[in-house]
């Protein structure tokens, strides 16, 4: 792209990076002892010397807020950084489900390892095990910790913790707040924070976007920002920098993300050098509501539950224009029963996202636009009275109510399934360090523990786990180890970065084209949504990879971002990301035309079981793949970290 | 159906605000209000004239970052959040009026957008159960009676939006203290620092300029979470005790 801005600094030689043939540094010895053996292993700081490190941390969800609290009780010295107002309002607080633990306090047969053994399998064969052991070790730790923190879990009469199952688990491992469990994690950890804010261990920087790192002599010493209120663009430096900004999901426009959730932190951090893990690992939720009209900004998910009682079907004839209560029984398919006896209606995310779009493809789906299918609780009624279904469900009943003006106890409910998570991510090693020493990735921001499909509960588990439990026992071994230099905010790297940044901005402004941010972020996500999202082929995505530079080199032509930078300019913010999103929408299409088997939530249409099902390709494809920045528009480099599976032997998932 | 619209247009603090008068065309009644904002944005870009600014983030009833006053009510004519408002609550060439929150204690940014942090130095001054992460007791060794997590939990549902101060004729923020200090009093967790966290956050939002309380019910009229006044009894009760708990007066004007 002649008409792109192309960074000075962007691309450096390999050789400056310490990990840069992807050594995963996991331990050895039996899984169940690698991380006891790991920590004891690493090195420490001394209590004393701790208040003489800095350390950033940007993102203040379940991954970044538990981290910064975590870091500054510790006595490190941490800058937080957040685009919302209140480090309160990040995303994780949307999470509706609950949080799995292996605390078998249900006796039900649930352990560490089987746990361990879910998310491996669920995650179809492609996370790395020792990662994943751990995650559900520390899964125990972190329902102590919330509860000391005055968590409001659900109880029982007696006053201990209430369980459920979720999402096809067959054990009651879940733990949950009414709907709003990752609320409440959430504002456990913002009070975590906000209490180290007033010690004065954390400066909380709201309202701010990073916008670059920085690396000085192969080392992430800093970041670059800018101050969404007055527009200043400054540096920050540190001893390490540590990255908790979320996933990608809204290169698809619409999705379940808040709106101002973008990639931008870890995309500039992957141009300068982090390798991104499996870019087209992303998961899509069956139940959400579905698309309205062109206005339609966001997607709202109902929680899968309503699988529990709902029964999911579409009319037998493509296009039939009768009312739900007007069609027969027998001209009714109820498709997941009939095709999955035995899991019915409670098929894994994947199985049922795809199951949908396949009748609406036939044109049987219901609603404006065909784009939907029943989820029908009438007989859930016949059977338990309205009372008991409004006991268990009617928060979301009103939720849906409001937003469709259909009342779900007099007419099926309908849904579609809608982008939700990403399990790709910046790659990064047992410690959580990225291929840039001294930066590393937790939560939904980096690639680890989920595979090629995310469990349900267990979005929550990782990024505290990452947050309370891991990064601040790993970062302080890296500190430990390193000898870092003294850098100020006047280094020559610091100065060149910023120079960089204001000048994309005022490019940005200067474009003064035709178009909106937003009609381009739209178009993106269709081609995005169409080409990489529930299903996929090499012919789609091949014309998607020749459709996105066309749109990007538009974008830089003809876009149009009003005001100016010294100003509350929301037009700018969302230019910048969608900017971003431009680029990983090319290497997320890439990743996915490379990988050609199906894997979990990517299901190339060329590799499926004669039954439709997805089938992976362990032979050639038992690897993550870690793409290497090489310049916009060119070709990233494919490194490959192979995955073993010594204790969870591959199997084909089936839930016939 | 078509709209008018008159909005709050103010380009920074120090400049003078006013109404501005814009035309909602062709607007959906199956859009949420922020999408006809948002249509209405585009159309401005188009036209080359600034986009209004408005808080969003979520766009699901729960983050608590979005909030405009709606005709005169915080949130608008349904009790939920802004986002979660839909247009089929407006009538064909209806004129909606759009403010931002206003309270001393929400100093503006620009246009509908003010700055809520006095809500984050509520939450400093105590609004937190004083552990560090690692060194507690596995989590069902300590018992909760059902009914007071329950109740814990309508208190914890607060999402911080700030309605109850924009709805209050006094601009109080008793509603939203007496919710962090309902959730975390309620519990057995919550005990030590029972008195002490109520004095300091009271004392703290004092300091903020919010106004003192005079049992008017506005605040919990528009909370989109329906958190109960009882909860302010509750603080004020408590705050009481604290005085001979800890033998501090409280230097309070806002109780009620």
């Amino acid at each position: 792209m002649a008409t792109e801005t192309r960074p000075k600094t962007d691309i450096r030689p390999i050789t400056e990076y310490a990990n840069a043939n992807l050594e995963s540094r996991v331990p050895s010895g039996p899984i169940e002892q690698r991380w006891d053996k790991h920590r004891f292993d690493m090195k420490l700081v001394n209590p004393a010397n701790k208040r003489k490190y800095t350390i950033i941390v940007v993102g203040t969800g379940l991954a970044g807020g538990s981290a910064a609290a975590t870091l500054a009780e510790l006595g490190y010295n941490v800058l937080a950084f957040c685009y919302q107002d209140s480090p309160r309002r990040a995303h994780s607080i949307a999470a509706q489900g609950g949080i799995n633990a292996a605390k078998n306090y249900q006796n039900d047969g649930d352990s560490i390892f089987r746990l361990f053994y879910d998310t491996v399998k669920g995650g179809d064969f492609r996370s790395r095990e020792s990662n994943v052991y751990r995650l559900a070790q520390v899964s125990v730790n972190i329902i102590d910790q919330c509860v000391a923190q005055g968590v409001p879990f659900a109880r029982e009469y007696g006053g201990l913790l209430a369980n459920r199952s979720f999402g096809g688990a067959q054990v009651s491992r879940t733990f949950y707040a009414r709907g709003q469990t990752g609320q409440q994690l959430l504002l456990g950890a913002y009070q975590a924070l906000e209490r180290q804010i007033a010690a004065g261990k954390v400066k909380m920087f709201p309202r701010t976007e990073m916008l670059d790192l920085i690396v000085i002599n192969g080392r992430a010493r800093g970041i670059v920002t800018r101050n969404m209120v007055t527009g200043k663009v400054e540096s920050h430096v540190a001893d390490a920098v540590v990255l908790g900004t979320g996933g990608y999901g809204n290169v698809f426009y619409l999705s379940t993300n808040a709106k101002g959730c973008n990639a931008t932190a870890i995309w500039r951090a992957y141009r300068r050098g982090a390798f991104f893990g499996n870019p087209c690992f992303t998961q899509i939720h069956p139940t959400c509501i579905p698309v309205s009209g062109d206005h339609q900004s966001k997607l709202t998910l109902m929680s899968e539950s309503l699988r529990n009682d709902g029964r999911i079907w579409v009319p037998r004839t493509p296009g039939d224009p009768r009312p739900p209560s007007d069609i027969p029984e027998n001209e009714r398919d109820y498709y997941l029963e009939e095709r999955y006896p035995s899991f019915g209606n409670l098929v894994p995310r994947d199985v049922a996202s795809r199951a949908a779009k396949q009748v609406c493809d036939q044109g049987r789906g219901v609603g404006p636009g065909g784009l939907g299918v029943y989820l029908d609780f009438s007989d859930a009624i016949k059977r338990l009275g309205e009372k008991v279904i409004r006991e268990r469900y009617g928060n979301l009943f009103d939720m849906y109510e409001r937003i469709t003006a259909e009342n779900p106890y007099k007419v099926p409910m309908r849904i579609y399934p809608a982008i939700h998570y990403t399990m790709g991510g910046l790659w990064v090693d047992y410690n959580l360090m990225s291929t840039i020493p001294g930066l590393f990735v937790i939560g939904e921001a980096n690639f680890s523990d989920h595979g090629a499909n995310r469990l349900g509960a267990s979005a929550l588990m990782q990024g505290l786990a990452d947050g309370y439990f891991i990064l601040p026992y790993t970062i302080g071994d890296y500190l430990a180890q390193t000898r870092l230099d003294k850098v100020g905010t006047d280094h020559p790297v610091c100065r060149e970065v910023e120079a960089e940044v204001t000048e994309r901005i005022k490019r940005l402004l200067s474009i003064d084209g035709k178009r909106t941010v937003d009609s381009f972020h739209k178009e993106l996500g269709k081609i995005m949504w169409d080409n990489c999202g529930m299903s996929r082929n090499a012919e789609g995505l091949t014309q998607a990879l020749q459709r996105i530079p066309e749109i990007r080199a538009e974008f830089w032509e003809n876009v149009r971002v009003l005001g100016e930078n010294e100003d509350f300019n929301q037009s700018l913010e969302k230019a910048g990301r969608v900017a971003d999103f431009m680029e990983l929408a090319e290497l997320m299409c890439i990743d996915a035309l490379h990988r050609s088997e199906s894997c979990g939530g990517h299901f190339r249409e060329e590799s499926q079981t004669p039954e439709g099902e997805a089938l992976r390709d362990d032979e050639k494809f038992s690897y993550v793949a870690a793409w290497q920045f090489s310049g916009v528009g060119n070709k990233p480099i494919l490194n490959k970290e192979p995955l073993e599976f010594e204790y969870v032997h591959p199997s084909q998932r089936s839930y016939k | 159906m078509d709209l008018t619209l008159r909005v709050w247009r103010q380009k920074s603090p120090r400049d003078r605000g006013r109404f501005i008068t814009y035309k909602a065309r062709d607007v959906s009644p199956d859009m949420s209000f922020l999408e006809m904002l948002d249509q209405v944005n585009e159309e401005l870009i188009l036209k080359g004239e600034d986009p209004i600014a408005f808080d969003h983030d979520c766009r699901e009833g729960i983050c608590g970052m979005c909030g405009l006053m709606i005709n005169g009510v915080a949130h608008g004519p349904e009790q939920t959040t802004t986002c979660q408002l839909h247009m089929r609550s407006f009538k064909h060439v209806d004129t909606i009026v759009i403010e931002p929150w206003r309270s001393k204690a929400f100093p503006l940014i620009k246009d509908l957008v003010v700055d809520r942090s006095s809500f984050d130095r509520i939450i400093q001054a105590g609004g937190y159960i004083s552990v560090s992460t690692g060194g507690v007791p596995d989590a069902n060794a300590i018992l909760v009676p059902k009914a007071n997590a329950d109740m814990a939990m309508d208190a914890a549902a607060c999402i911080g939006c700030g309605a109850c101060v924009a709805a209050c004729p006094n601009g109080s923020a008793m509603l939203f203290t007496a919710a962090k200090l309902g959730h975390l009093n309620l519990l057995p967790q919550g005990q030590p620092e029972r008195y002490d966290r109520t004095i300091h956050m009271v004392q703290q939002m004092d300091k903020e300029g919010f106004g003192g309380c005079t049992n008017i019910g506005e605040c919990s009229a528009v909370c989109p979470k329906e958190i109960s006044l009882d909860f302010i009894a509750r603080m004020n009760s408590d705050l009481i005790k604290a005085s001979f708990v800890t033998g501090n007066e409280s230097t309070s004007s806002g109780d009620g």
